[in-house]
């Protein structure tokens, strides 16, 4: 819009005046200009690496079982990402949420091993998460101690807890053939394109929606590049996964790994579900709210306490079911389910999105984004191997020192993209 | 008209925080379809006293009657339920939602159990129009792009949307420009005659003479005065009352609450 007709627009002409695709793009840039950079930045660092990555060593990095095998890496980073995103999104953090998904893998991994029904031992997993969330949630809201020090605490007793179920079991094997498919099995070719038709179809819907909605701020033109662009990546994606992606050697014996991995539908669902729970609901407004001004909130009559101690049972659960995802990659639990790095991934992997760590904005798209750039660095890495960059000195990108720091340096670009656009506001 | 029952009657309101009383026996009324003004210098008590009306604040002792019941008010949503809405000073409103989203933070319309945004949006738009608002191009825009006056609106707008008995507006035209403070002060006199009890807060003594029908007069954290505002009411004897607690025959009788707070 120019500065002209802005002076005779009516109220809220904005809301009410049809917006051309210009229109919409110059918005956008607006409003990166004023620091709300939203998803942008992982989204070009996704795209950057991805260069990098593919030009280093395209014959490795750049395969179809990379690409699935990428998936399954990303997966439990990104759901344990989309756990703490609850908490971040209230300004507070759960330390333990690493921990947290370690014991649910492993109390689901004993209750299996006992024999029980998996639905039953998902249904206990899935208790004890919520439990050990909500204690944290207790601690925070009703005992009045902050987020950071009260799972600083559990990070220690959690994994204590852990260290009990394992026992000098050491590792103990997931003994259920669905769990130890959800990361390494794929769709048959055929479901590929079923999931593909009914993505595609949902997502148009939900733009139409919008679009119904926005009276006219939405401009076709805007929905059908979005529809087009994410009709021809997914269809593009899955012709590719669709191609048998076994080695050579197990090829000639006749091995075929095809189709979409099944951490595709998985995550989409979670990713849908609770996109509608914080976008759709009142429940959503309210923890949104409490984020963005606790004191207004308690004003607007919301009970700002249970808010607090329920989304940190969601985180929870949601980071139970991560342990799940966790499980499922090695096929069983020890004493390191969840530990180590998994909890400061999980964390970067929603700053990295964009989520802010001082609460009220953040999506749950944001998890899945930063999860697949923190796991790009780790998978594209190695494959870079031993290089002299400017031909001063040798570096070993394939060495665990390397893969942290850029990590670590991804995470610190991000925050700082975060505290700056707060400053700039 | 004065000897009408009010619509908000508060007797005997003590309120400390720790140590320091910051309200005592406050007797204060608030009556339908007039703008009754609420004066008295910084740190007086305004604030507090309306965040007691709110329920933000629990009171130590005192009573409050609504259209002559006993009422106790525990919360926000208590406040609410009786029809009473506040616009704070400190506007209270989360930057990072927008302008709907705010106005009906804790009270949204559900459809089928699910937020129903443009029902919502639609009434957002139907009550600033109601109030002429020529500032505001979006009501999808987020409140953290807003300018002060912009923001007073909304936080104006919020509390009009729900048809409310009584708005107390602490000090709306504070952070205002001019043309701004006019439509802001005509706007609590359009609800004062719509039949709303108005009690409107504020440091600014002509804007007091243009709109209020009573004036209540604080001096620290005590009502000095309660008085109807008639041609004879002048600037000075608001002032006088808001700085020494007394003007003429009417104010305090003693001077014990300064010597308490010299104690
Ligand atoms: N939450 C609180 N805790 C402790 N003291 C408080 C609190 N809120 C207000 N006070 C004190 O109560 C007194 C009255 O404050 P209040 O905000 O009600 O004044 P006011 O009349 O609204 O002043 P102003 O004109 O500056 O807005 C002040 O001394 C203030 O410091
Ligand atoms: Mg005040």
């Amino acid at each position: 819009m120019t500065d002209t007709t802005t002076e005779v627009l009516a109220d809220f002409a904005l809301d009410t005046t049809a917006k051309s695709l210009g229109d919409v793009v110059s918005d956008a840039k607006a409003r990166f200009k004023s620091g709300n950079l939203g998803s942008l930045p992982s989204v070009l660092a996704i795209i950057t690496l991805v260069a990098i990555f593919g030009y280093a060593n395209p014959d490795a990095f750049l395969t179809t079982s990379n690409l699935a095998n990428l998936m399954g890496q990303a997966s439990a980073v990104i759901v344990i990402a989309m756990a703490v995103t609850f908490v971040l999104l209230l300004g507070e953090i759960d330390l333990a949420a690493g921990f947290t998904a370690g014991v649910a893998a492993t109390v689901m991994a004993t209750r299996l091993a006992d024999g029980w029904p998996l639905w039953q031992a998902l249904a206990i997993s899935a208790l004890v998460a919520i439990a050990l969330g909500m204690f944290t949630g207790y601690m925070v809201a009703k005992v009045g101690i902050p987020s950071f020090v009260v799972t600083l605490a559990n990070f220690l007793s959690f994994q204590g807890i852990l260290l009990l179920l394992v026992k000098d079991k050491g590792t103990l094997r997931v003994q259920s053939t669905p769990v130890k498919a959800l990361v390494g099995g794929n769709l048959s070719p055929t479901l590929s394109w079923l999931l593909v038709a009914v993505g595609l179809t949902l997502f148009a819907w939900s733009l139409w929606r919008t679009m119904a909605n926005s009276y006219g701020a939405v401009p076709r033109s805007l929905v059908l590049i979005k529809l087009g662009g994410a009709a021809a990546a997914a269809i593009m994606v899955t012709l590719l996964l669709n191609e048998n992606r076994a080695f050579e050697k197990a090829k000639e014996q006749g091995t075929v790994i095809d189709g979409i991995p099944y951490v595709v539908p998985a995550i989409m669902v979670l990713l849908v579900l609770l996109t509608f729970l914080l976008t759709r609901t009142q429940y959503g407004r309210h923890l949104m709210a409490v984020g963005g001004n606790p004191e207004a909130a308690r004003r607007a009559g919301i009970n700002v306490q249970r808010i607090r101690l329920t989304a940190f049972g969601l985180c929870g659960l949601i980071a139970g079911i991560g342990g799940i995802f966790l499980a499922s990659f090695v096929d069983s639990v020890d004493p390191n389910t969840g530990a180590n790095d998994t909890l400061l991934l999980a964390v970067g992997a929603a700053v990295i999105g964009g989520t802010s760590l001082f609460g009220g904005k953040g999506r749950v798209l944001n998890a899945v984004l930063g999860g697949i750039v923190l796991a790009l660095i780790p998978n594209g890495l190695p494959l870079v191997g031993q290089r002299s960059p400017f031909g001063i000195i040798d570096i070993d990108f394939s060495s665990s020192g390397v893969k942290f720091i850029c990590a670590g340096l991804a995470l610190l670009a991000a925050s700082s993209v975060d505290a700056l656009s707060r400053k700039g506001a | 008209m004065s000897n009408d029952k009010p619509i908000l009657e508060l007797q005997g309101i003590n309120k400390s925080f720790g140590p320091v009383q910051v309200l005592r026996a406050v007797d204060f009324n608030v009556y339908a379809g007039k703008v009754t003004a609420l004066i008295g210098d910084n740190g007086a008590g305004k604030s507090t006293l309306v965040k007691c009306i709110a329920g933000v604040h629990p009171t130590d002792s005192g009573e409050v009657r609504f259209n002559g019941q006993s009422v106790s008010i525990h919360g926000p949503k208590d406040a609410s339920e009786l029809g009473i809405e506040i616009v704070y000073q400190d506007l209270a409103l989360c930057e990072n939602l927008d302008v709907v989203q705010n106005m009906f933070l804790g009270r949204e319309r559900l459809k089928h159990g699910l937020l129903d945004g443009s029902s919502m949006e639609q009434a957002a738009r139907d009550t600033l129009a109601s109030l002429s608002v020529r500032t505001l191009k979006s009501v999808r825009q987020q409140v953290m792009s807003l300018s002060g006056g912009q923001r007073q609106t909304v936080a104006i707008a919020r509390a009009v949307l729900w048809n409310s008995k009584v708005i107390i507006l602490d000090e709306p035209t504070a952070a205002l420009g001019v043309a701004q403070t006019a439509q802001v002060l005509e706007l609590v006199r359009n609800l004062a005659n719509q039949g709303v009890g108005v009690v409107l807060i504020s440091h600014n003594m002509n804007e007091i003479l243009q709109v209020a029908d009573r004036v209540s007069a604080m001096y620290l954290g005590q009502v000095a005065a309660d008085i109807e505002v008639t041609e004879s009411t002048t600037r000075e004897t608001l002032v006088e009352l808001i700085t020494s607690g007394r003007s003429g025959d009417v104010g305090l009788i003693t001077n014990d609450a300064e010597e308490e707070v010299t104690a």
